[in-house]
């Protein structure tokens, strides 16, 4: 072989060889962009998803990573419609974040027909890794039965123990009261009844009045963001923390607390996945986060995002493209390790698991300064903190 | 103890007071809403924009120039009934001539960027508006724990509205107003300036609604959907009380409450679709809503 032959063929092969390593990736962030659940995902999401990307440094290790974003509108039909669009259109490879369990199932069924892949981290239903698991599906940062079994064997072991239960009336709050009232009652305690709400709803003293009338101790929040906040203040409006009832907030963000502010808020205790000032790490990228977020400091489904794209971009690398199987087996397999939560799993029904926290909400006394909202009660170990795996009834699981 | 329809006649009263609180705003909203479709025949769709504004001006108030709640009451609905008057000027006053539809779609639109700019300045979470420290705390009633400050918005919301129906149906003015709708020429020629008086009109309607954000604020979060959650059932009573027709917004503003506050007693899950039944069928049964007449 001629010596410019051979420099045109090692050129030609390399550039081929280059071709070939570089990986498109697109990455669609569907969540509420302008609901009750806009502050608590929304654009925060899709900052954290661009940083997981800066923080891989995707380019450099020959992966092309686009973010595009869209709001269901907490809306199933809608979520469909557009995950739809995104993976038959628009060349998407994976969808992330999802809050409003309804739209994240309809999400994981669209997923799964299309054999892409679907890391949610805003949605609540544990039945997302349950009887409705799916081979396609992560679930990151929290679900119904982490949230049941921290703040309710807390607030059951303080001696609440006859339960009534404010709902939002879709399958997100009524997998919470389920998997509440289970640990109530497994627990000794009584569930006194349960009223359950449209979704979103704005006044809430008529059900707030049943709850008082029903005699509970505790009055279980099963609902979130906007519908939470607004309980929580009605609540203090009408007497009714003040004439002897508790309230567990079963899902509160940390945006709720900045909303209620902590006169209101003080006391409440409750479960996250995440908070910015656990560690120096947790503070150093939260920092990050809130210098390009208004000031605001990150969610823990903000947090979920950022980790499972990291954990998404590390598998790609890892099997050096996007087939599907491959990419949930390579993501099954290899335990995760980011700054947010640490060292992690994603067991075989698609739950990844980590530790979690129980939080009590400071009085303005305690706190320091703006966003110094939480102090730890206690950290729950990834191993207990979840569902067990063989009681999910998830098929995936032999 | 004996039983009313299955629950104790203490939660029973309980849940109609409440329902007359809620009731209270949907009367001030839809008589606003009636005040501008029977003056102006402009369905005003950014009635929940302009009730929300009213929640926000209030909060600005208290948070960047330290002005009180009742300095608030007073001065939102001056402040944003301005905005309304401008709105008017600029451009609603360019649709008079055009069928209803070009008006809703303009407010429509409006109320849209109005949310839209909120939501981009303060998020959707909401924001803290303290009840005043006169009307905190609350009544023991026997069968129910009575905020003073609910009990403060049924009586101002009343107040406010027999006010306005009685300038409406009852004085001069409201004379003027009624024939100028009913013939803009003529009475223009008894010299009276009749694109003035429609323009405060207008202005006057949208005060209402930031007079009932104001009264929101301190029970409701303050955020930039707080309007378009409210609109639409608004809307609702408005058709229901026939459009146009002040009394009968006002009552069945009160009235729809209490059906609502029911609803959530005996079967709550359809709290939400109750009044949209009740319209249909009103619809159905007299196609000009309770109070309206035929034209």
């Amino acid at each position: 072989m001629k010596l410019p032959t051979l420099i045109v063929a090692s050129v030609a092969s390399l550039l081929m060889a280059g071709t070939a390593m570089a990986t498109d990736i697109k990455i669609g962030v569907l969540n509420d962009r302008s609901g009750v659940y806009a502050d608590l995902s929304g654009e925060g999401s899709v900052l954290a998803a661009r940083m997981a990307v800066e923080d891989f440094d995707a380019a450099a290790k020959g992966i092309n990573v686009e973010i595009i974003s869209a709001d269901h509108q907490n809306k199933p039909d809608i979520a469909s419609t557009i995950a739809r669009q995104w993976y038959d259109q628009d060349g998407v490879d994976m969808i992330a974040d999802v809050p409003t369990s309804s739209a994240a199932f309809a999400v994981a069924d669209v997923t799964r027909d299309k054999n892409k892949i679907f890391m949610n981290s805003g949605a609540g239903s544990a039945d997302l890794t349950g009887a409705q698991c799916s081979p396609n599906t992560v679930h990151w940062t929290y679900d119904t039965w982490a949230l049941a079994h921290g703040t309710g064997t807390a607030m059951v072991q303080e001696g609440f123990t006859k339960w009534f239960f404010i709902t939002a009336d879709y399958a997100f709050g009524q997998a919470l009261e389920a998997d509440t009232s289970a640990v109530v009652e497994a627990a000794g305690g009584e569930v006194l009844g349960a009223v359950r709400h449209p979704f979103p709803g704005a006044d809430f003293s008529s059900y707030l009045l049943q709850a008082q009338a029903s005699g509970a101790q505790v009055i279980g929040l099963a609902n979130a963001g906007g519908d939470t906040v607004n309980t929580i203040k009605q609540a203090a409006e009408f007497g009714i923390t003040q004439a002897g009832q508790a309230l567990a907030g079963l899902l509160i963000f940390i945006t709720d607390v900045h909303a209620l502010g902590l006169e209101t808020a003080q006391g409440l205790v409750l479960t996250e996945a995440f908070y910015w000032d656990i560690n120096d790490e947790t503070r150093a990228w939260s920092e990050r986060f809130a210098a390009e977020h208004g000031g605001s400091m990150p969610t823990m489904v903000h947090a979920g995002v950022y980790a499972s794209v990291l954990h998404y971009l590390k598998a790609v690398e890892a099997t050096g493209g996007k087939e599907t199987e491959a990419l949930m087996e390579s993501m099954k397999t290899t335990p995760s390790e980011d700054p947010l939560f640490g060292k992690g799993v994603v067991r075989p029904d698609g739950r990844h698991i980590h530790d979690m926290y129980l939080f009590q909400v400071k009085s303005p006394a305690e706190s320091k300064g703006p966003w110094d909202y939480y102090s730890l009660l206690a950290s729950i170990p990834a191993k207990d903190a979840f569902r067990p795996l063989a009681d999910g009834g998830c098929e995936l699981v032999k | 103890m004996f039983e009313l329809l299955g629950i104790p006649p203490q939660a029973l009263f309980g849940q109609l007071l409440l329902g007359l609180i809620n009731g209270s705003f949907y009367a001030l909203l839809s008589l606003g809403l009636a005040v501008i479709f029977g003056l102006l025949n402009i369905i005003n769709f950014s009635h929940g924009a302009q009730y929300m504004m009213g929640a926000f001006v209030a909060w600005m108030l208290m948070t960047y120039a330290g002005i009180n709640y009742w300095w608030a009451l007073l001065l939102v609905p001056i402040i944003v009934g301005t905005t309304g008057v401008v709105i008017e000027r600029v451009m609603i006053a360019r649709l008079y001539h055009l069928d209803h539809l070009y008006g809703l779609l303009l407010t429509f639109g409006l109320a849209l960027i109005i949310q839209g700019l909120f939501r981009n300045q303060y998020g959707v979470s909401g924001l803290p508006y303290s009840i005043p420290g006169e009307l905190s705390g609350g009544t023991n009633l026997g069968f129910m724990f009575l905020p003073n400050y609910r009990a403060w918005v049924v009586v101002a919301s009343a107040i406010v509205c027999f006010g306005t129906w009685f300038a409406i149906e009852r004085t001069r003015l409201g004379a003027y107003l009624r024939a100028a709708t009913e013939n803009p020429v003529l009475v223009g020629a008894f010299g009276i300036n009749v694109p003035r008086m429609i323009t405060l009109t207008y202005g006057f309607g949208v005060g209402l609604a930031a007079l009932a954000g104001v009264l929101a604020a301190p029970i409701y979060s303050v955020n930039p959907n707080m309007g378009a959650d409210l609109i639409i059932v608004v809307f609702a009573v408005v058709v229901i009380g026939g459009m146009g027709s002040i009394l009968g917004a006002i009552l069945t503003g009160f009235g729809l409450g209490i059906v609502e506050g029911l609803t959530r007693v005996f079967y709550p899950e359809a709290s939400s679709v109750v009044i949209f039944v009740i319209m249909a069928l009103v619809l159905l049964v007299k196609p000009a809503g309770l109070f309206g007449r035929t034209a």
